[in-house]
């Protein structure tokens, strides 16, 4: 143990995320169709009542009773959203959409537990706070987002690091609406902001391991000795120890929130929230080492200029490790082309 | 401070920069004794409002309305910078929960139904109760009117209309008569609407003033109001409703629905004039645009109003026909909600598609109805049927059950910087407490003179920066020790040389963050727009703390002998990071 430590500490390790691609492709895809086999399954996510719109119940505030008994009581008669708030002199509790027998329980509960007589309990419906209106204008500034994105990306990378990006930006997203979907957490505005949050920490991350990448093989001449593939690998070991600190130091404050906070609070916006931000950046970090890297790496190996190089490292290589037979490769622009993709891949 | 090196920069003037701006902040925040921000909805509660439609007969409104003023509510309260007011259908009722206690205006301003059509006045008069000092009344009337009536359009000449009035009578000052008896009105507002097009000029200022009772015009004829006035083309129903409104009561119609279809008579919104109005030949739906500004010549608020292609043609139609009409059948009326704002004489046809109303406006009046003209007229007129304040929606619990685990999780963070970085930590450590300063001031600046308001999102959002913060030191680390792992620079050196190439990184990386916070912030509403506010300042506070703190205090750092020599704690040891070269020496530390 200590030796991985301080080999991590040194920046000394030397992983194969590259070369292992298939893997994690394998991975992905994996945790990507449980994700939408979970969405159907589960007919979509737990939308809450700020985008379905639920029941209201209104009733008088009898003295010592606080939000987290009325919000319990109400919970115990059948609803699983439940949002207490005080009204003036009442309770104003909000549940998701119920059917007439359900209302009546919750008011005869209600009731009960409070002395209030059961027709002082008024119930009326109320629509969505984040109907169609804003859902729709959230999507348009998401895709906005997303082209404005690309089209930066290509500007200060080039076009194949944007469209790595994007990949395992959406990624993310799809796995962590999967586990939504799996474990039914309540999808609220707060959620959805959530995710929000894990899509900019997704990119960033990107961003900074390709800067790195864009660094080290923008060093890669005609004489390199090293593929772009090793030479991305290279760049992704040496932002390693930045990926994993900086992802552990966003990490520990949202999981110290989840556990710590779910422990003392139970369940609440503040465990569906930090549940989303905890999913979505571990997937994050991974996707940015494991996903969008290999992507980037499988793009860039089409080029014609790196598949050249990619024959003369491996031509090196083999005469180096004395084959048999020389194999000579012209080092001619020209000479481009028509070698399988395969055949220049190389293990260390 | 410092004394700075020849061609390096001087960390201790940029240091002192952001004290300054830290102190600068910190005393806005001391002189307003604002020293908790403004909480929202969800953590602070707010008021509730619930809007009842107001119909004839005990009719229900259509769902199809109802969720056409929902969405309308909702715009204009996110128009007015409010982030995360909810607006919902609740059976035949509108509910709306807006942040924060005794915010009327807002509630106000959400209810009106803000239907706007332009009329052309056929008549005018004097309240029923004009002012007792008639020196307060508005200027003198307009004495540009031509005095033989031309026969408009659609409107039969008759032996009347040679009785008109002489340009200079104003038949607004005939109802003087019953002033004595009348309670004391307001001094009555002169509101003019001007037209536009740039030429908005040549419209004449005292045009409503034709509107205004004045002192100067012969009581005789008081007990009617209309004599004098080409009474033509007006439907005699009218005639006796006109005779019959009291405009200086409280209740003049404001918030009626008027039936743009036929004629109608109005008051002005300060109750100081009566009119009779043609049908609509403007509505307020054939407007595309409105915004509130001031006049480059006299520095008064205005409102401009841009029209569809439709209402621009309607607009340039009316203007063109009455222009010469004799007055004040030259005046066209704007009526908002039943009221007339303002009834300019046009002076010329007006083609080209925009108007501009002005009148005693101020920036938030000016502001409002510009508003609610943009985002359109509430299809039902609404009435207030309860306002409540309401407790937050988490409740005390989750806030402090929140702020407990992320100040937990922020020692945590700490103690690994500490730990792995050990000196370097103390800075990382340092940089983060100047970010969170930095952050909660701007945080609590913001909140009460920009209308920001905290809520949980926003919390979760600034504690997932400490992470984007951290970053940008950590990657400006893992450069520095790069350096000094190669072992070919002294750690002065190394710093400037690390900095140059983290400084891009920094750059490109928060630059994604920015870009997707403005995006959302303009395009999406509501919570979304609010976190993308939060988003795009805490990328914007990164910098400024990478830039101003975190690089010069490293400058200063790397004079000290405890980091220059690389002391085993202070992160710096090169012999412990593996430097090239030595790879081989022995490393006991666990």
């Amino acid at each position: 143990m200590p030796g991985v430590i301080s080999r991590l500490y040194r920046g000394d390790i030397d992983i194969d995320f590259v070369g292992k691609r298939k893997t994690w492709y394998g991975l992905s895809a994996l945790l990507l169709a449980l994700s939408i086999l979970g969405l159907i399954v589960n007919q979509g996510l737990n939308l809450g009542v700020e985008f379905r719109g639920g029941s209201v119940f209104d009733f008088a505030r009898t003295p010592g009773s606080s939000i987290e008994q009325v919000r319990e009581t109400v919970a115990e008669a059948g609803p699983h959203q439940v949002i207490v708030q005080q009204a003036g002199p009442n309770w104003r509790v909000t549940t998701e959409s119920l059917k007439a027998e359900e209302v009546t329980k919750v008011q005869q509960t209600v009731s009960q537990k409070y002395g209030v007589p059961e027709n002082q309990v008024s119930s009326q419906v109320i629509g969505a706070t984040w109907g169609g209106e804003v859902s729709q204008k959230a999507w348009i500034g998401l895709a906005v987002f997303m082209i404005a994105i690309m089209l930066y990306l290509s500007v200060a990378f080039e076009w194949r690091m944007a469209l790595a990006a994007i990949v395992a930006l959406v990624h993310d997203l799809v796995i962590t609406a999967g586990v939504y979907a799996w474990s039914g957490f309540e999808v609220t505005p707060a959620t959805m902001l959530g995710f929000l949050t894990i899509l900019g920490y997704s990119l960033y991350d990107a961003v900074v391991v390709f800067d790195m990448i864009k660094e080290v093989t923008g060093k890669l001449g005609t004489g390199a000795k090293m593929t772009y593939t090793q030479a991305a690998n290279n760049a992704l070991s040496h932002t390693l120890i930045r990926s994993l600190n900086t992802s552990l130091v966003a990490i520990l404050p949202v999981a110290a929130i989840l556990f710590i906070g779910t422990t003392l609070l139970g369940a609440g916006t503040l465990k569906d929230l930090s549940l989303a931000l905890f999913v979505g950046m571990i997937v994050g970090t991974y996707s940015s080492l494991c996903v969008a890297t290999p992507i980037l790496v499988t793009l860039k190996e089409r080029e014609p200029k790196w598949q050249a190089l990619a024959r003369r490292v491996h031509a090196k290589e083999v005469s180096t490790a004395k084959a048999a037979r020389t194999v000579k490769e012209p080092v001619s622009a020209g000479s481009q082309g028509t070698t399988p993709p395969d055949d220049k891949r190389k293990k260390r | 401070m410092a004394p700075p090196t020849s061609s390096q920069s001087k960390p201790g003037r940029t240091l002192l920069l952001l004290l300054v701006l830290i102190i600068v902040m910190g005393a806005t925040v001391a002189l307003q004794k604002a020293f908790v921000p403004k909480f929202g909805l969800d953590l602070a509660g707010g008021t509730t409002v619930t809007l009842s439609p107001v119909l004839a007969n005990g009719k229900t409104p259509s769902q199809e309305s109802l969720d056409r003023a929902v969405t309308i509510i909702r715009q204009r309260v996110n128009g007015t910078g409010i982030s995360d007011a909810q607006v919902a259908k609740s059976n035949d009722n509108i509910v709306i929960q807006i942040p924060g206690a005794g915010r009327d205006e807002a509630l106000k301003l959400v209810s009106t139904t803000a239907e706007l059509r332009m009329r052309q006045v056929l008549a005018v008069a004097a309240a029923k109760a004009p002012p007792v000092q008639p020196s307060t009344a508005a200027p003198a009337p307009s004495g540009s009117a031509a005095a033989s009536p031309a026969a408009s359009p659609g409107v039969a000449s008759t032996a009347k209309a040679s009785a008109a009035p002489s340009g200079n009578a104003t038949p607004a000052g005939r109802a003087l008569s019953k002033a004595l008896t009348a309670p004391t009105p307001e001094p009555s507002e002169t509101k003019r609407a001007t037209t536009s097009g740039g030429r908005a000029a040549k419209a004449s200022p005292s045009a409503s003033a034709s509107a205004a009772p004045s002192s100067s015009a012969a009581p005789e004829d008081a007990s009617d109001p209309l004599a004098g006035q080409d009474t033509s083309g007006i439907d005699q129903a009218l005639l006796t409703e006109f005779r019959n409104i009291d405009c200086s009561a409280k209740n003049r119609g404001q918030g009626a629905l008027d039936d743009p279809n036929k004629q109608i008579v109005a008051c002005s919104d300060d109750g100081s004039a009566r009119y009779i109005l043609d049908k609509a030949a403007v509505q307020g739906t054939e407007i595309s645009g409105a915004q509130a500004g001031t006049d480059p010549t006299t520095g008064e608020w205005i409102v401009q109003v841009n029209f569809k292609s439709k209402g621009a043609t309607q607009f340039a139609d009316i203007t063109r026909r009455i222009t010469s009409l004799p007055a004040p059948r030259n005046q066209l009326a704007n009526v908002l909600d039943g009221v007339v704002i303002v009834a300019p004489t046009i002076e010329e046809a007006i083609p080209g598609g925009s108007a501009r109303i002005s009148g005693s406006f101020t920036q938030v009046t000016a502001t409002d109805l510009a508003d609610q003209l943009k985002y359109g007229a509430l299809p039902l007129k609404f009435k207030q049927s309860s306002v409540v304040s309401v407790s937050s929606t988490l409740g005390q619990d989750q806030l402090h059950g929140g702020l407990i685990s992320g100040a937990i999780g922020l020692i945590i963070v700490m103690l690994y910087l500490l730990l792995y970085y050990r000196g370097l930590g103390l800075i990382g450590m340092a940089s983060l407490c100047v970010a969170a300063v930095v952050t909660f001031l701007t945080v609590d600046v913001l909140s009460h003179n920009a209308g920001f308001r905290l809520s949980l999102p926003h919390i979760i959002g600034l504690v997932v920066s400490i992470g984007i913060t951290a970053d940008s030191f950590i990657v400006y680390f893992e450069r520095i020790r790069d350096e000094i792992k190669e072992g070919r620079r002294t750690l002065r050196s190394a710093v400037e040389v690390a900095w140059r190439r983290a400084r891009r990184t920094i750059l490109v990386a928060d630059a994604v963050m920015f870009i997707a916070a403005v995006v959302l912030y303009f395009l999406a509403v509501g919570d979304v727009a609010g976190f993308a506010f939060a988003m795009g300042l805490t990328t914007l506070i990164d910098i400024v703390v990478v830039f101003l703190f975190t690089k010069p205090l490293m400058s200063l750092v790397a004079r000290m002998r405890f980091f220059a020599k690389g002391h085993k704690l202070s992160g710096l040891d090169a012999e412990r990071m593996g430097r090239t070269g030595r790879a081989e020496q022995t490393l006991q530390e666990a």
